[in-house]
């Protein structure tokens, strides 16, 4: 593994474009939804960011861990760690906006939406992403999002947050090619 | 030593006993298993996780509560399951417990749950499956029962944040319990710094304070300050011959009454593997009373036992 010299983007920049492209969105019966790790993370600064906006009462919330409902567990088995899931909403008759870091291939957000519908029937989701980086498997697709780029398959594009909160993207290449296929 | 829990790559395979289980692999279960707490509080009680898996339960002895608990939490992991009573099946026809297995691993059995009289027998079958068939010890005859070693310290878990300042104490018939090995492995294991047994000398099993346990034949003494009380059953059914003058006997000395339990922590939890009998080992004001964790044991022990039966599956 070895870092690359792509020049990235400002997470922070970017999670600041996608308050304002969701503010239009914002309408009563709402809630958000990060998915583990990245998603909560967005889902709570973006929590600050809207809830200052709009000058509304708290937003509803809550994080999914999908790794219950991923599509590789024959094959690799548990995360080491897992979180649970906390959903102290009533999804029935929902908006959710379903929020994750980086979105691929697609699995992620099937998992994610398997696990909603056993809480309940939501009246719709949309996904929101900070970077949609090409590459998706399945026919879903985020409705909004910061920045589309091209990645290759051997490429990793991580968010990380660091111990103040601040948030950055990390790009790293595998050199040798895996057929592994990140979720 | 080759431990036949663990795969080479030092992965959870079958699950025998709390005994030379590494701390991580406990910690690894204990957490897993917080995330399917929530699982059953949701509109649908269910994850995917063991869709098209055929988890066995196989009774040789009876049980209500563990194969009960093991049949919800398999099937909330959407495995299908077959329970099997087999004191009153083929074996009373005179087949051996590997021919049963064995015909059960032609039906396309991936998991067993194995509950047996005999101390050894959930080893026993884990060294004849095949590589991709995981055993569970369900309970075998005065050795071993896993899950309820981990089901009990992750209800103090629950109720008690670190286990690293805990005084516990054990109480009754720790001679013919596999649920008190199991608790006293897993709790010393996962640091709890003191761990006490209470009992008269016949219910005791000889050098029990080589497991690093502090040894009490008063109850009064034992109960001093403790912030978790683990009563024990009265195993009537494994005694021959006169260890006690009476039950009532036994309950005066041993029973567990609020004045007893006025002596630990005035926060202390009490717990009971169950079945409980009332009057025996436990008062029914303390069993049914504010400090009594007994059924959110029950509850818990579901969520245990999925996350066991989910780690097995995706190869530990």
């Amino acid at each position: 593994m070895s870092s690359t010299n792509i020049q990235l983007p400002s997470a922070e920049d970017l999670l600041q474009t996608i308050a304002q492209k969701l503010q239009p969105l914002l309408q009563t019966n709402l809630a958000l939804v990060g998915i583990q790790s990245g998603g909560v993370w967005l889902m709570e600064r973006l929590l600050v960011l809207l809830e200052n906006d709009i000058k509304t009462n708290a937003i509803e919330h809550g994080t999914l861990d999908v790794s219950f409902y991923r599509d590789d567990f024959v094959s690799r088995g548990l995360k080491a760690e897992n979180r649970p899931s906390q959903i102290p909403f009533e999804v029935e008759n929902k908006h959710i906006i379903l929020i994750d870091d980086v979105f691929y291939t697609g699995r992620t957000t099937r998992a994610a939406m398997n696990e909603l519908f056993d809480y309940g029937r939501p009246a719709s989701i949309t996904l929101v992403a900070l970077i949609n980086r090409g590459g998706r498997e399945l026919p879903i697709a985020p409705q909004l999002t910061a920045m589309d780029i091209a990645l290759d398959a051997s490429q990793n594009l991580q968010l990380i947050q660091d111990a103040e909160g601040k948030l950055s993207l990390q790009l790293i290449s595998s050199i040798t090619q895996t057929n592994q296929v990140e979720l | 030593m080759n431990n036949p829990q663990l795969d080479a790559d030092g992965r959870l395979r079958h699950l025998l006993s709390i005994e030379g289980l590494p701390k991580k692999i406990l910690n690894q279960i204990l957490d897993t298993a917080e995330s399917f707490v929530g699982v059953a509080e949701r509109e649908v009680k269910k994850v995917p996780l063991l869709r098209g898996k055929t988890v066995c339960n196989l009774f040789f002895e009876n049980s209500t509560r563990t194969r009960t608990t093991f049949e919800i939490a398999a099937k909330r992991l959407s495995a299908d399951v077959i329970s099997l009573n087999v004191n009153t099946s083929s074996q009373s026809k005179g087949e051996t417990i590997l021919d049963t297995v064995d015909n059960l691993i032609a039906m396309h059995a991936d998991m067993f749950v194995v509950r047996h009289a005999q101390s050894g027998a959930a080893h026993f079958i884990a060294k004849h499956v095949p590589n991709h068939i995981h055993v569970i010890n369900a309970g075998d005859g005065r050795h071993s029962h896993p899950t309820q070693g981990l089901l009990d310290t992750f209800t103090i878990r629950k109720y008690k944040s670190d286990l690293h300042n805990l005084r516990v104490a054990i109480v009754g018939d720790v001679l013919h319990s596999r649920v008190a090995r199991s608790e006293i492995h897993a709790l010393t294991t996962l640091g709890v710094p003191e761990v006490r047994v209470i009992a008269p000398k016949t219910l005791l099993p000889a050098q029990v304070e080589k497991l690093g346990v502090h040894v009490f034949h008063d109850m009064k003494a034992g109960l001093k300050d403790v912030d978790v009380v683990m009563m024990l059953r009265l195993q009537n059914e494994r005694m021959n011959g006169a260890m006690l003058p009476s039950a009532q006997e036994y309950f005066k000395t041993y029973g567990l009454t609020q004045e007893k339990l006025s002596l630990a922590k005035p926060d202390a939890i009490v717990l009971h593997p169950g079945p409980m009998n009332r009057g025996v080992e436990i008062d029914s004001s303390v069993a049914d009373g504010s400090q009594s964790v007994i059924l959110p044991q029950v509850t818990y022990g579901i969520a245990v036992r999925m996350a066991v039966m989910a780690i097995l599956a995706g190869g530990g």
